[in-house]
């Protein structure tokens, strides 16, 4: 069936919360809104106020209920309007959720998913609109997943709500509304592996969440002209999927590695880190990022153009490695 | 009262003090690394407020923590040995003095980031309200907490869903140096902070253990019964410095003002009070004394010869595979 990314997670919640009594969802206008972007859809009515709550707007506070609830037993999904409150809640998710099993001596545990939309929508300004995913990357404790398609961000949902570890799962506004065929019935994708979303020999691309997009359309301007890009989305960040990354750049030699996220320490700097220290004498040229760049997020739309990755950059970035500029 | 009822509160407290002062022991000796938050002159509070309530109920603490962990009936052997780093303590060695955790006794942790325990505590009680369970949570914490985001995110939560939590402010005056007057605006009581949020709230002789278990007894059945948090602030006064990188009379308390304090030694009160009615001996003092100092160091050897944590335990429990 055809589905928008939003009724993806959308169903998988609801397939969750039926199966799992100690599901529930809490977060700022998740109940009677629906979610700000209609996410959460016929939850209220569904499963009532009291797996369902509406919060005020604290982001410390109910990220932080929401450990305490797990470590006692429950398994709440928390919604963020956006992950850039979820700023506000970073003590709660990285001192708390992440740390409680180690601190403890695995005694307790904080399973569960704090997932909304993360990176640039358009002239949302710089408060609303940052890729944070590195930063979270960064915690052990935490898993970190960005799907890009509906089929997988409905498959890795339902594995994130299943997982016994606290789960950032970040989801992009300007997927929501995107389509994709997913399987009729009950199915998960595992956390933690990639999938080669389009085979090809000449280079590999990795990107993930919104880029993934971009990349694909980059991949089949290039294959009208005689190249084939091999893209990889490693979907889950943390784990993150090496090994098929690996196998990627072994195949093709040349490796793009395209982000939204800030340049400086960015996920990309990690990745091709890896692949350096795994696959360097696969490498026939040099790795080439695309990232967003260092600077906030600026408000007008030229500006804001320039400070993300868009298709002319990616392609130069193929061609770079191609050694055909 | 009478005596089989006072006399394990008076043992409880003794065990706290001998504890942490062999604690403070052990660090001067380098047994003991990092930061020793010790709880003397509060003890009155932990064992006062954990003597009201079940022993399935959560108890959860901030990073002075050994006096609640040590009061909800931890095993002194497993917390000294935490204090050690040792592979027998309760978290394995991985916690330390201010992340002491004991989840069979529903002991929920220390938590070291001023504030940000708070929200659990609403967590927990959450979870007991939707598992329709009748648990209450006891959540302690120093009156630096209170003028903090986090805590007031919680009050609010607590009040507006009502949670079966009680916030027990340890309000032992200085927020590690800085005096309360200086720290909180429109200072008289905290309890109008807790009010603000629509949340009943008392105050107590904290140095008084009987006075403290009264007025959490009556609180623990109104939460408990009633669906909806309480704010309790006991105060206290802390007779050592805030750890011991700090001494118990730094630049910002007179020495004057500290041995004053002293006098109200919980201990010393309890022990008057048992004296004056006659339901207690020095004898009966003597032999706790000589019990407490037998528990203390069976948990210092049980520490010390306990093994460090093997290099493998270092990737153990990041995540539950």
């Amino acid at each position: 069936m055809l589905i928008s990314y939003r009724e993806a997670l959308n169903q998988a919640m609801r397939e969750e919360m039926r199966r799992d009594e100690r599901v529930f969802l809490i977060g700022e206008d998740v109940g009677h809104y629906q979610g700000a972007f209609k996410v959460s859809k016929g939850f209220v009515e569904e499963f009532g106020r009291g797996r369902v709550l509406d919060t005020p707007i604290t982001e410390a506070g109910f990220t932080g209920l929401a450990v305490g609830a797990a470590m006692a037993g429950l398994r709440p999904i928390v919604e963020l309007m956006t992950f850039n409150f979820g700023i506000l809640a970073l003590d709660q998710i990285v001192n708390n959720a992440a740390k409680i099993r180690y601190m403890s001596g695995g005694q307790l545990s904080a399973p569960m998913v704090i997932r909304g939309p993360g990176s640039a929508a358009h002239q949302l300004g710089a408060q609303h609109s940052q890729s944070l995913e590195a930063w979270f990357c960064h915690v052990p404790g935490l898993k970190v997943i960005a799907p890009a398609t509906p089929r997988d961000a409905k498959g890795l949902l339902k594995s994130a709500i299943r997982d016994p570890n606290p789960i950032i799962f970040i989801e992009a506004q300007l997927l929501y509304a995107t389509k994709g065929e997913v399987q009729e019935g009950e199915y998960t994708v595992p956390i933690g592996q990639a999938e080669i979303k389009r085979q090809g020999d000449a280079v590999t691309i990795v990107a993930y969440s919104k880029m993934l997009l971009l990349a694909l359309e980059v991949a089949e301007e290039l294959a009208s002209e005689g190249i084939q890009a091999e893209v990889v989305d490693p979907r889950t960040l943390k784990p993150l999927d090496l090994q098929t990354i690996v196998a990627s750049v072994r195949k093709t030699g040349r490796l793009v590695i395209v982000e939204e996220g800030w340049r400086f320490a960015g996920l990309g700097a990690q990745i091709a880190d890896s692949v350096y220290t795994d696959a360097f004498d696969y490498l026939d040229a040099q790795i080439v990022r695309v990232t967003g760049e260092d600077v906030p997020m600026p408000y007008a739309r030229p500006l804001e153009d320039a400070a993300i990755p868009d298709r002319a950059r990616v392609r130069a970035a193929v061609k770079q490695v191609l050694h055909r500029a | 009262m009478d005596r089989d009822d006072l006399l394990p509160l008076y043992r409880q407290m003794l065990l706290i003090r001998r504890f942490e002062e062999r604690s403070a022991e052990m660090y001067a000796l380098a047994k003991i690394a990092g930061f020793l938050h010790l709880y003397i002159g509060e003890e009155a509070i932990a064992v006062g407020a954990i003597a009201a309530i079940r022993a399935d109920d959560y108890v959860i603490s901030a990073y002075r923590d050994h006096g609640h962990c040590l009061a909800k009936g931890s095993d002194p052997r497993h917390v000294m040995a935490e204090l050690f780093g040792k592979a027998t303590g309760l978290c394995k060695g991985k916690g330390g003095s201010m992340h002491l955790v004991d989840a069979k006794r529903n002991f929920m942790g220390g938590y070291a980031i001023v504030g940000g325990h708070l929200p659990l505590a609403t967590g927990l009680a959450f979870a007991v309200t939707y598992q329709k369970r009748d648990q209450v949570v006891l959540c302690f914490f120093g009156e630096g907490a209170v003028p903090s985001g986090q805590a007031h995110e919680a009050f609010n939560l607590a009040a507006l869903w009502k949670l079966p939590v009680i916030f027990v402010c340890e309000n032992n005056r200085y927020a590690m140096g800085t005096p309360i007057t200086r720290g909180i605006a429109l200072y008289s009581d905290l309890t109008d902070k807790a009010r603000a949020h629509g949340i009943q709230a008392e105050t107590v002789d904290g140095m008084d253990v009987l006075a403290v278990r009264t007025l959490m007894q009556t609180v623990v059945s109104k939460v408990r019964t009633d669906a909806q948090p309480y704010f309790v602030e006991a105060v206290t006064y802390r007779f050592m410095g805030h750890s011991m990188s700090d001494p118990a009379h730094g630049h910002y308390r007179t020495k004057e003002e500290v041995d004053a304090e002293r006098k109200k030694d919980p201990l010393v009160l309890l022990r008057q009070t048992m004296m004056q009615q006659g339901l207690a001996t020095e004898a009966d003092f003597k032999r706790l004394e000589q019990e407490a100092g037998e528990t203390v160091a069976a948990a210092v050897k049980f520490a010390d010869e306990s093994p460090f944590p093997a290099r493998a335990a270092l990737d153990e429990d990041v995540y539950i595979e």
